[in-house]
């Protein structure tokens, strides 16, 4: 589809609450740095399958997993330190969620854990992360205040500049922009469309237009199955499913 | 089945595409009966038509882009309301051939004709036909329909030719009817046009329908002529 390699592909990928079957044989290659839209219904599978992708459903009981997730060409449920994995495949939620710490330790709270301890590195790192996240210039005077001070837009962009500075190769994001308004909306789209320069990002959307403006590849979810996977472009223009045209264009169900 | 409002816009702009079609059909046949009849007084009623049709136009492009902005219409929809922007662009400019001829009819109004009129109305009748059929295949969405207003260019197209070797060797032998035989040479080119117009609105009918583009000069058309 694109000339860029595969950073992730699964294989015939299920996962099973208990026994309720919620993701079916799903193989889907997600491309280097491109933005890979996610849409379908509520309850359709998209967020239980971004969270396989870095391995977060490890942490739900009752969860079985069969077929492979491959990031970089290593099964991540065989081959890949979990820690590690986490560290390279970050995640942005719904809800932004930062911690009831200042907007500096927010950013300095990943590398400290990798045993960043030079006051001058991880000020080069904060505001590295701050800049690159389109935050910096709305904080750099008030670092040591509360994160929790900042408003819901400038959260989840300190909650995207805080995955930064781990070094990933790959954002999951899950809804990012739901729970805010719509300036705070584009800037998070516009940082999405510079993120991708150097990152790869998945992202899961409830909201049509937002997949059409912003992602590259789109994956229509349903019931647990991926029914379409292809170029944004045509996805929203010539779908090729018929599900997927009634679900884009409002007529489903 | 949800977004009963957008579909009840749909419905809407479907029956303005009708109400302009019915008006240009109108305009062509009105055109004709004109030009056959030397009626300056209808001649010049083609001239209202035109401008009725020039409203319709203004007022389905702004109710196209009314709906774009508020419905953000996506695959189908998207080239439903694409689709009609096109076609009424089509429509009009027939609406103004419709009018070009009128003005020359209104011009040689008061002089015999040098021949009687045959091919041109047959002209006339093929395109008006193509319109009318080109119309219902939007409404219908029915791609056979629109192919078959495309391959009926051709036949278009050969009157056309004929016409024109016909006036050229009239005005070979007589030079008293160059002016006159230019006149008919341009009216028969209006007409080829409107059925190009016609061609055009059964090739946008099948990329609504299909998300494919097509073109009668690249497909054999099978239609008996």
């Amino acid at each position: 589809m694109f000339d860029s390699e595969r950073k992730i592909y699964t294989k015939e990928l299920n996962l099973y609450y208990g026994e309720t079957h919620a993701l079916k044989n799903i193989s889907v290659d997600i491309y280097d740095k491109k933005v890979t839209a996610l849409i379908g219904p509520s309850g359709c599978g998209k967020s239980t399958f971004l969270k396989t992708l870095n391995r977060m459903n490890d942490l739900v009981s009752n969860v079985s997993i069969t077929g492979e997730v491959f990031f970089r060409d290593l099964n991540i449920y065989k081959e890949y330190d979990i820690v590690e994995l986490r560290k390279r495949v970050g995640m942005v939620f719904q809800k932004p969620n930062p911690f009831p710490m200042s907007i500096y330790d927010n950013i300095a709270y990943g590398p400290r854990v990798h045993g960043i301890k030079s006051k001058s590195e991880l000020d080069r790192i904060v505001e590295e992360n701050l800049k690159n996240a389109a935050l910096w210039n709305e904080v750099k005077d008030r670092l040591k205040q509360n994160a929790l001070g900042l408003s819901g837009g400038q959260q989840q962009r300190l909650c995207i500049a805080r995955v930064l500075a781990v070094e990933p190769e790959v954002i999951l994001m899950d809804e990012p922009t739901s729970a805010l308004d719509p300036l705070s909306t584009l800037k998070i789209e516009d940082l999405i469309q510079e993120l991708k320069d150097n990152y790869t990002i998945i992202i899961v959307t409830h909201n049509m237009q937002q997949a059409g403006r912003i992602s590259d590849t789109t994956a229509f979810f349903l019931l647990g199955e991926v029914i379409e996977f292809d170029e944004t472009g045509k996805i929203f223009s010539i779908p090729k499913d018929k599900r997927t045209e009634d679900y884009i264009t409002g007529r489903f169900g | 089945m949800t977004r009963g409002y957008f579909d009840k816009e749909l419905e809407e702009l479907h029956c303005d595409m009708i109400k302009m079609a019915a008006l240009v059909e109108e305009s062509i046949e009105s055109t004709i009966i004109a030009l056959k009849k030397q009626n300056v007084e209808l001649a010049r009623r083609i001239f209202y038509d035109d401008n009725l049709i020039d409203d319709m136009e203004k007022k389905i492009e702004q109710r196209c882009l009314n709906i774009i902005a508020r419905q953000q219409p996506l695959a189908k929809d998207l080239r439903n309301i694409s689709t009609a922007l096109k076609i009424i662009t089509d429509m009009e400019r027939i609406g103004d051939h419709c009018a070009d001829i009128a003005e020359i009819t209104i011009r040689i109004a008061n002089q015999k004709y040098i021949k009687p009129l045959i091919d041109i109305p047959r002209m006339a009748e093929l395109a008006k036909q193509m319109v009318n059929k080109s119309i219902d295949a939007y409404v219908k969405q029915d791609v056979e329909l629109a192919k078959e207003v495309c391959c009926s260019d051709d036949a278009v197209d050969d009157l056309f030719m004929k016409i024109v070797l016909e006036l050229t060797s009239l005005m070979k032998n007589d030079d008293s009817v160059v002016e006159q035989c230019v006149d008919f040479i341009f009216i028969a080119k209006y007409l080829e046009r409107m059925a190009d117009h016609a061609t055009n609105i059964g090739e946008w009918v099948v990329y609504n329908v299909t998300g494919e583009h097509y073109s009668v000069e690249a497909v054999s058309c099978k239609i008996d002529k």
